[in-house]
């Protein structure tokens, strides 16, 4: 049996999987039913500085979007940090770490941007015997308009000098939680990592509006016919999070640096591949919300049975083993010739593959008599759009040809060596082969 | 070759290329791509009804996800986990009558996530790879005698094992699975799925077989409890409901469960001699499995005449379906008078029934069907009571299992309480198990 323990910047935890700063560690009563359930750590939710909390909406917080059958893929919020008081979620906090010692508990945290605000808070915190904190720099709604959350996330500036200040002031873990609403997240990296951060977490939510009543001509969720736009999270951010941890781990300057995925994490495959990126351990939120604590239950066993499969006895010997094949588009093998390949017993002849092809690419899909589907090598590109497209997994396929033999779309013989972009006769900028 | 058509109780009715095609799965096994479709229907309920619904409470909505996410090997972990013959129930359970009626996508959209044949995907996937995922506990030097080795007793057996106890597993057949093996219609259980479901279980190890010893027979309780820590029994119903019909006794009479058993144990079906005109008496499982089969080994008419109404019905609507599904006639409220024929059965008289305020009475109306053989499938009893306490004519027991004597639990089809279905056995034999370890150890 694999072993799914972590040890995240000295924080250990029964298994890699702990719930984001969320509604679902908004207070004691979530935390240890969490903890019940399985999950090995838990990151409470965000804290404000002392005195009269935040207050949100009393009306609809979030909004969605669904794919087929009404499966949950995007979930969008307008709510604040905890709208609880500062002593009560602390003390929460004291006795549930007090209970749960093999269980990380992080304390996640938003003060406005000066020295002062952190320095009262910190010791606090720290009392708690929590395993360590972590910057929410990340909320795009709200917070934001007053200077807080990805307000400071957008200047690197700032995330490094509240790092500094954390680190000053604190003495375990600090976790700087990246926005996503930037250009190029490895800057906010950078940031962090000069500012003495321990670790980066990364996505908090993406700016968004989901939909627009088309009655009353607000966007949703509506409060009272206005609506504001929110933070956007669930399964459709996972391809958007992904990137944002491979630019980080393959960035020269942030090379190394530990780092939490989160976003969009549903299933046991959505966490290892996160981990194949160099995550340390993933956290959840959206999928919980959608389903329950309970799931995580199929993430201990999936990981597991993944791990056995592939004879990997603990995380460490895959975590990053992704970040060499991340590469930039110059570096692809332009030598690398693939086709299409409809499995004509596994094909129940829908003809989406055709109508993708046949219309919005390269006309490669032959519908014959008995509508038969079948590719035309000597048009086929590989675009992999008709795979995407197709109901039925592993119904088309993408084969690579083999080196020595001839590409009837070009007429060229397939090569074994590896050719990219940066020495392709066509680049202006091509460097001579030496 | 005979024919449908040849008179009298013959053999080859039917070619055998036929024949086997009739006794394929009734159910036939999903493909990956068919298993990941019907998986993604699944909501993952909160306190799932399917999961209530289930006699052995299977976390159904997890397994589910898990094939869903492409591990149908942790899903069958889950399964097997609270159901140690999880492959047979998958293919035996009435799922109509249990998960899948209160399934909320029944309720939405008519038409339920199919469980059970996720499950036996999820199952046969393991299955497959020869795993057995459970381990011994190191041992306690305890030892149990568990009689009977059908569902209950191989349930209890297995948990008991797995607890590290020593276990000897009696049964008066020569073949242990009870009726998995001699019962269950050969449609359900295909390709010899229950003996290599029993040897997959046994692999636990700690469990010792014996056959051909018989509790009453061979052994008592009383010597039992000498040799044994515990006993449990679960020793079915062996024992079969007279007619009280006139004729009873004519040859082409006989008794529905040895018909099947029969047949479930034939090496090659077209042998296994049918009559042109079967008539089943009864309104259970065993009438239906009993018609059905009949019908596919070539008989030409076959009926099932039960004596209440469709209702009262103890197959269920979906069995009642399949049987007219393949020809079988069903007549409700018909009770059998007589059975006419000189030596040999030739005809069934009936009488047309009525219910009066709960009352069933004859109508004196009659109507006689050709029949050359029939079949008597109303309901089986208990045929040891080894001096414990019964019950409606089981071995009364507590919620736990325990009969009224101490060192003696029995589950089953035997014991009271839960419905005569393979599953609620698996679950009464591992509660016992449960029991009897806590007993044991000193936790009861
Ligand atoms: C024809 C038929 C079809 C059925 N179809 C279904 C179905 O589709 N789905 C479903 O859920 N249920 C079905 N059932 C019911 C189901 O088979 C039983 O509920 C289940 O097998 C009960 O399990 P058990 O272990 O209590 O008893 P059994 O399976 O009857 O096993 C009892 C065992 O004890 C042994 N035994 C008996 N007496 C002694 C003795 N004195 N000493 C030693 N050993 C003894 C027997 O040889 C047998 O192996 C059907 C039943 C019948 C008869
Ligand atoms: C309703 C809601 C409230 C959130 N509140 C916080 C918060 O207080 N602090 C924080 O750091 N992130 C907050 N997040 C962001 C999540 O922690 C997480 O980064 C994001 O949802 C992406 O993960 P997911 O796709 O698993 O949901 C919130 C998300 C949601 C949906
Ligand atoms: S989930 Fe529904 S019931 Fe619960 S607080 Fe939100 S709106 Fe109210």
């Amino acid at each position: 049996m694999a072993d799914l323990s972590t040890n995240f910047l000295g924080i250990k935890s029964p298994n890699p999987f702990w719930l984001a700063s969320a509604p679902p560690t908004d207070k004691e009563y979530n935390v240890r039913r969490a903890f019940e359930a399985g999950w090995g750590g838990v990151v409470w939710k965000t804290l404000g500085s002392e005195g009269p909390p935040v207050v949100n909406v009393n009306g609809p917080r979030y909004g969605a979007i669904w794919g087929a059958d009404r499966r949950l893929l995007g979930l969008n919020n307008i709510e604040l940090i905890t709208d609880r008081p500062l002593e009560v979620n602390l003390e929460e906090m004291a006795r549930v770490k007090a209970d749960y010692p093999d269980r990380a508990l992080i304390a996640s945290i938003m003060v406005p941007c000066d020295e002062a605000s952190w320095k009262a808070i910190l010791p606090r915190v720290a009392e708690t015997g929590c395993d360590g904190i972590e910057l929410n720099f990340g909320c795009p709604h709200g917070m934001s308009e007053r200077g807080m959350g990805a307000a400071v996330g957008q200047v690197p500036e700032y995330i490094e000098m509240v790092t500094r200040w954390c680190k000053k002031y604190y003495d375990k873990p600090v976790i700087v939680k990246l926005t996503p609403n930037i250009t190029d997240v490895r800057y906010p990296a950078r940031a962090a990592k000069n500012g003495g951060a321990d670790a980066v977490s990364l996505i908090n939510t993406i700016s968004s509006i989901t939909s627009v009543n088309l009655d009353t001509f607000s966007p949703e969720p509506s409060i009272d016919g206005k609506g504001s736009h929110g933070g956007y999270c669930g399964p459709a951010v996972k391809p958007i999070a992904m990137n944002m941890v491979a630019e980080i781990a393959r960035d020269a300057q942030t090379r190394g640096l530990p780092i939490s995925g989160i976003g969009g994490v549903t299933t046991w495959r959505d966490a290892a591949e996160f981990m194949a990126l160099g995550c340390g351990n993933v956290q959840v939120c959206t999928a919980a919300m959608t389903y329950g604590f309970r799931i995580v239950q199929e993430m201990i066993s999936g990981l597991s049975q993944w791990m056995d499969e592939k004879g990997y006895d603990r995380v460490e010997d895959f975590i990053g083993m992704a970040i060499p094949n991340v590469t930039d588009w110059q570096y692809l093998n332009l030598n690398y010739v693939a086709k299409a390949k409809i499995d004509q017993d596994a094909c129940i002849k829908c003809g989406r593959c055709y109508a993708a092809c046949e219309d919005t690419s390269h006309q490669a899909i032959l519908m014959k008599e008995g509508r038969v589907f079948e590719v035309d090598d000597s048009e086929c590109v590989a675009c992999n759009l008709c795979v995407d497209v197709c109901p039925v997994e592993d119904c088309i396929t993408m084969e690579q040809m083999a080196p020595g033999t001839t590409d009837p779309r070009t007429g060229r013989v397939v090569s074994g060596d590896y050719a990219n972009w940066t020495t392709h006769p066509n680049n202006p900028m091509a460097k001579a082969a030496e | 070759m005979t024919s449908p058509t040849a008179s009298g109780i013959v053999s080859n009715r039917l070619p055998a290329d036929e024949v086997s095609r009739n006794f394929d799965d009734l159910h036939p096994p999903y493909d990956p791509h068919e298993a990941v479709v019907a998986a993604d229907r699944c909501y993952f309920c909160h306190d799932a009804p399917c999961m209530t619904a289930c006699p052995t409470s299977i976390d159904i909505p997890l397994f589910i996800r898990q094939i869903m996410t492409g591990t149908p090997e942790a899903a069958a972990k889950t399964i097997l986990e609270q159901n140690i013959l999880g492959g047979m129930c998958a293919r035996v359970c009435p799922t109509e009558t249990l998960c899948e009626e209160v399934c909320v996508r029944e309720t939405a959209e008519g038409k339920p996530v199919e469980i059970g044949r996720l499950q036996r995907y999820a199952t046969d996937t393991l299955m497959a790879k020869g795993v057995h995922p459970f381990t011994r506990a190191a041992a306690t030097g305890k030892r149990i005698a568990v009689v009977g080795a059908g569902p209950a007793g191989l349930s209890c057996a297995h948990r008991l094992a797995t607890k590290g106890h020593d276990v000897t597993l009696y049964d008066a057949r020569a073949k242990a699975g009870g009726l998995n093996e001699f019962g269950i219609a050969a449609y359900k259980s295909t390709n010899n799925f229950a003996a290599r479901e029993v040897d997959w279980l046994l692999s636990i190890g700690g469990i010792t077989v014996e056959t051909g010893k018989a509790l009453g027979k061979d052994m008592t309780v009383d010597q039992l409890q000498v040799g044994y820590d515990a006993v449990f029994l679960a020793v079915g119903l062996g024992g079969v409901n007279a007619l009280r019909a006139d004729g009873e006794d004519k040859d082409g009479v006989g008794n529905a469960v040895d018909f099947i058993s029969n047949l479930r144990q034939s090496g090659d079906l077209t042998s296994l001699p049918v009559g042109r005109n079967v008539v089943v008496i009864g309104g259970g499982m065993t009438a239906v499995d009993a018609a059905v089969q009949s019908k596919l080994l070539g008989a030409e008419n076959v009926t099932i005449a039960y004596r209440r109404s469709r209702e009262k019905m103890g197959a269920s609507r979906f069995e009642q379906d399949l049987a007219a599904s393949k020809g079988v006639r069903l007549m409700f409220n018909v009770q059998p008078k007589a059975v006419h024929g000189s030596g040999a059965a030739a005809e069934v008289e009936l009488e047309y029934t009525e219910e009066k305020a709960g009352k069933l009475t004859g109508t004196g109306k009659t109507i006689r069907l050709p029949a050359d053989q029939v079949f008597k499938a109303i309901g089986q009893t208990l045929t040891t009571d080894a001096g414990l306490k019964i019950e409606g004519g089981k071995i009364a027991v507590t919620p736990e299992g325990r009969t009224s004597r101490l060192g003696v639990w029995a589950g089953g089809d035997c014991a009271s309480g839960g419905d005569d279905l393979t599953v609620t056995a698996v679950a009464e034999g591992r509660d016992a198990a449960e029991d009897i370890h806590a007993t044991l150890m000193g936790k009861g």
